[in-house]
């Protein structure tokens, strides 16, 4: 078997190989990269007893789209430490392996990993036959200086270089809802003519499908909609964020969010076929408390605790494709199999999974996926890195509720030395002062300089050992 | 057996001490910290009666064991003439004391502690010179292994260990170290004990007593046969066998020379004390201390520092130290002038201290001295580490909560640096987070409440920690800097 895995490896991996054997330490990359090949084999023998990717078509194109997504957007997570390349033979190998099981759909943005996601991605999949995949692209929207209608088609056709693709198959106006509303998105798409021009993109047949992806304010979900059914401007599909805890939940983690079954059911009265982002949570429902985790093991013990989460966002028949960021082969070899077929989960294991959703609110992590948007932060705070390292320590049952629990002193220790470790002093919580730059580009609109005090509060209590009970720390909001 | 004896204790402090300089977590102390205290320069200066007197009395009983025990430099030179001996079969000879350049370096030393020269005091102090060693050319190692095992931990999921940075906190102070270590290694490789006999001060007052100890070693000339073996191995060159003589003022008790004599003539007896040691020859030539090594080529040590360059994060500026007009030293020193006097610059405090904030002085006249700065970290509110270790009194032990009603110097405002200025956002991080809530932010034009605001120090509040000053945005250059006092005061 050890012979086998050296076949499989790439060039890169086996130079890197050569250099780890001279080095006397062996690398912890390495390891993972040898658990990677075992999965491998251990995964085709499976593979042969499921029944292949599960489509869904769409009702405008007739697409046969797979059910498994490819969320392109963390990538960044292939960069070399000391370079800071992507490694593109890696992103090679993962495409090329998701193509290969039935993988067809790949989402992109023009702001993904400092903008190198869209020509990273494009050069992976022209290696394949334009027909066998297809590619998602974005009209962004993070900064304002992009919204004029010149820099915005400017984007636009920035995209097709990027790709090096002659035509989009799916096209978003990227996180509309996100600033201060309807007006907003009129200004920004309508009044300057940007949309009329990507209709006239659609008829020309270099947009096939057009829609958008929404995050945030209810209103200009209901107007995009009212527009459709006007029929103005029609929808040929839509992205939305969904997974068992937003379903029934999403209010409870902050009050201006909407629940996926409105935003789902509103669609699908529509026959608009549903993208989903976040079926993870940003990773928040595959590392969850170790309790929850033996809860959905017992239930059934040879599905994974992530592939709960895929096979909720996946069941509804109105849901087109279910979008994963999948930086790691093991991710995408356990996702390939999740979906290949798709088991849909019964009205049980549905009434199930909101319970465990009601269990999940009670561990007050902070809902940060880690995508980014924030950053950078202009005082140089690493704030997903102090956030996740925050949620890590909840998830692992280390948080310390009150200064007298009986295991307080190593929680403070795993706490503080943790901390050091996931984030540089100089990157920590008490420098962030709350100029408030980065909570407009937060989808989950966590009110981060909020969030960054309180750390800073709890971590100055670890620090001095003064005393807080359960009432000091309401993480929630 | 004495000489084992002398071997056993002498790797127990040895290891003890060197310890007390590499543990930068400051828990040894709680169990070693009586080790740095009973050194006699840092006993004398702390005016601990107790220990000087008990260290004059095991002089006066036993000789300078002192000198072959308890004094970590003595114990190096030691490891350094074993291994001198050990590779060119060199042997010492019988040399007369170099009295005029040992008393001279001796009357000058008390001068410069009476004149409070601290600096030339922490020079020529052995204990210190050791420290120094220890904190600039072991500790760097030592962290290093530390840091491999956090590497090791990290990955394993374990919080046993930390990584914790290595930095030259002083280039003057790493070369007097990397030149001190050189030198006295030489010396100590081809003569012994040639610097505790000639240069060291402490050697010179503990020789002085030890002339009139109890128990010495003597020869027996009935036994003797003048073969001269003795004085070969002696390390002090204190043995003159022809006249069957031993310089007692320079004897450091290490017992070699009883196991040497084939004849079992030598002795550690009682004897009387007899004022038989001969004349000083005049050559101060020979061995020459200062001048010696100086081929030293500093090394360039690796910095720990990661250089994380990952795509979203912003690069953030280095902080430049401020000019200050006093410098700052730490709570418990109650005044420079005190820390001056006192303090014989062996770097224990700065050893162990957790914040990146104490640093050896480069300033001439308090050269090596600790003091404190803020770019890279600020003393913290629940940490007295340094005043702990304090051997010498220099930096009295305090309490957390004496340490937080002391002013040992007050924070000043740069308005023109303040970011609220300069990015115009909002910030209030050094109001935030001043322990003692001397800062308010207050509009910078009084005439119009919705200009930008600045930070007002209330300095009769402030402590001078710091906080402000290493949490400030503003870069290089914090809009919010500490001044120290000259003379601590108490709130």
């Amino acid at each position: 078997m050890e012979k086998k895995n050296y076949n499989n490896i790439c060039r890169r991996e086996f130079l890197k190989r050569l250099n780890a054997a001279t080095a006397t330490v062996a690398g912890a990359s390495l390891v993972g990269c040898s658990n990677a090949n075992t999965n491998a084999t251990a995964n085709a023998s499976k593979k042969e007893k499921s029944g292949g990717m599960t489509y869904r078509t769409t009702p405008t194109t007739g697409d046969k789209v797979s059910l498994l997504g490819y969320g392109c957007m963390r990538w960044f997570t292939l960069r070399d430490k000391e370079t800071g390349i992507i490694d593109q033979d890696g992103v090679n190998e993962l495409i090329d392996h998701a193509i290969a099981n039935g993988v067809n759909y790949f989402d992109t943005a023009p702001v993904y990993c400092d903008g190198e996601c869209e020509r990273v991605t494009g050069i992976a999949l022209n290696r394949h036959p334009r027909d066998k995949f297809y590619i998602a692209a974005k009209i962004s929207n993070l900064s304002p200086n992009q919204w004029s209608r010149e820099e915005t088609l400017k984007m636009y056709e920035n995209s097709f270089k990027e790709l090096n693709m002659d035509y989009i198959d799916y096209l978003l106006l990227h996180g509309v809802g996100m600033g201060t509303g309807i007006e907003e998105f009129e200004n920004r798409f309508i009044k300057n003519g940007v949309l009329d021009h990507l209709l006239e993109e659609r008829k020309k047949g270099r947009i096939r499908n057009l829609g958008w992806s929404f995050h945030g304010d209810v209103k200009v979900f209901d107007h995009l909609l009212k527009l459709h059914d006007e029929g103005k401007y029609t929808w040929d599909f839509a992205q939305i964020q969904l997974n068992y805890v937003d379903w029934k939940h999403a209010q409870e983690e902050h009050p201006r969010n909407i629940n996926a079954d409105y935003l789902y059911a509103e669609l699908e009265k529509r026959n608009i076929p549903a993208v989903i982002m976040e079926p993870l949570l940003g990773g928040r429902l595959a590392n969850v408390p170790d309790h929850i985790a033996l809860q959905l093991k017992e239930r059934r013990p040879d599905l994974s605790i992530a592939s709960w989460a895929f096979r909720f966002a996946g069941t509804r028949p109105g849901i087109l494709s279910v979008l994963s960021g999948m930086p790691y082969m093991e991710h995408l070899k356990e996702n390939i199999e999740t979906f290949s077929p798709l088991e849909p989960l019964t009205q049980e294991d549905m009434d199930f999974l909101d319970s465990t959703a009601q269990q999940l609110l009670r561990y007050p992590t902070i809902p940060c996926n880690n995508c980014k948007y924030c950053m950078p932060c202009p005082y140089g705070l690493d704030i997903p890195g102090i956030l996740l390292h925050f949620n890590k320590c909840i998830n692992e049952g280390r948080m310390p509720l009150t200064s007298q629990d009986p295991t307080y002193r190593e929680a403070r220790r795993a706490f503080l030395i943790g901390y050091d470790r996931s984030v540089p002093k100089l990157r920590q919580a008490d420098h962030c002062i709350g100029c408030n730059k980065c909570t407009q580009h937060c989808p989950q609109r966590i009110n981060i300089p909020r969030q960054m005090k309180r750390i800073d509060r709890f971590v100055e209590d670890l620090k001095q050992e003064r005393e807080f009970d359960k009432t000091t720390y309401i993480w929630m909001r | 057996m004495l000489r084992k004896l002398r071997i056993g204790l002498a790797v127990i402090f040895f290891a003890s001490i060197t310890l007390l300089f590499l543990d930068f977590t400051g828990t040894i102390h709680y169990f070693l910290g009586w080790m740095a205290k009973i050194q006699f320069l840092p006993a004398l200066l702390a005016m601990n009666a107790a220990i000087v007197v008990s260290l004059i009395i095991v002089t006066l009983v036993l000789g300078r064991v002192y000198c072959s025990i308890i004094c970590p430099l003595g114990v190096m030179q030691d490891i350094f003439g074993y291994f001198g001996r050990m590779s060119r079969k060199n042997s010492y000879s019988y040399s007369p004391a170099k009295n005029i350049l040992r008393y001279t370096i001796l009357a000058l030393f008390i001068v410069a502690i009476v004149a409070g020269a601290g600096s030339a005091v922490a020079l020529f102090a052995p204990y210190s010179a050791y420290g120094r060693i220890a904190q600039n050319l072991l500790s760097p190692l030592w962290i290093g292994g530390n840091n491999l095992l956090a590497y090791f931990a990290e990955r394993a999921d374990s919080y046993a260990f930390y990584t914790v940075p290595v930095w030259i906190k002083s280039t003057a102070t790493f070369v007097v170290a990397a030149v001190t270590f050189v030198a006295i290694g030489i010396l100590a490789w081809r003569g012994g004990r040639t610097y505790c006999n000639t240069i060291c001060p402490v050697g010179t007052i503990l020789g002085i007593l030890s002339r009139f100890s109890l128990l010495k070693p003597t020869i027996n000339t009935e036994k003797c046969n003048s073969c001269g073996l003795c004085s070969r191995g002696c390390k002090a060159s204190c043995i003159d066998s022809k006249s069957h003589t031993i310089d007692y003022s320079r004897c450091v008790a290490c017992m070699d020379c009883l196991e040497n004599c084939k004849k079992g003539a030598i002795k550690y007896t009682y004897k009387r004390a007899k004022s038989n040691y001969e004349n000083a020859g005049k050559d101060t030539s020979r061995r020459n201390f200062l001048s010696t090594a100086t081929l030293f080529a500093v090394g360039t040590i690796a910095k720990a520092e990661e250089k994380k360059l990952q795509g979203g994060l912003a690069i953030i500026e280095d902080k430049k130290v401020p000019e200050r007009e006093t410098p700052i030293v730490p709570a418990g020193a109650q005044s420079i002038r005190n820390l001056a006097n006192h303090c014989t610059a062996c770097q224990l405090c700065v050893s162990v201290c957790p914040n990146e904030v104490l640093r050896p002085s480069s300033n001439l006249s308090t050269l090596m001295q600790p003091e404190m700065s803020y770019e890279r970290g600020y003393c913290r509110p629940e940490c007295t580490k340094c005043s702990e270790v304090c051997p010498t009194g220099a930096i009295r032990l305090i309490t957390k909560e004496e340490k937080s009603s002391t002013q040992i110097g007050h924070a000043v405002t740069i308005h023109e640096n303040c970011v609220t200025i300069t990015d115009g956002v909002s910030c209030d991080n050094c109001a935030r987070h001043c322990p003692v809530g001397a800062i308010k932010m207050i509009p910078s034009d009084a005439q119009k409440k919705s200009s930008p605001k600045v930070p007002f120090v209330n300095t009769e509040r402030c402590i001078g920690c710091g906080a402000c000053e290493n949490l400030c945005p503003a870069r290089p250059l914090s809009a919010i800097y500490v001044e120290g006092h000259v003379t601590h005061r108490t709130i």
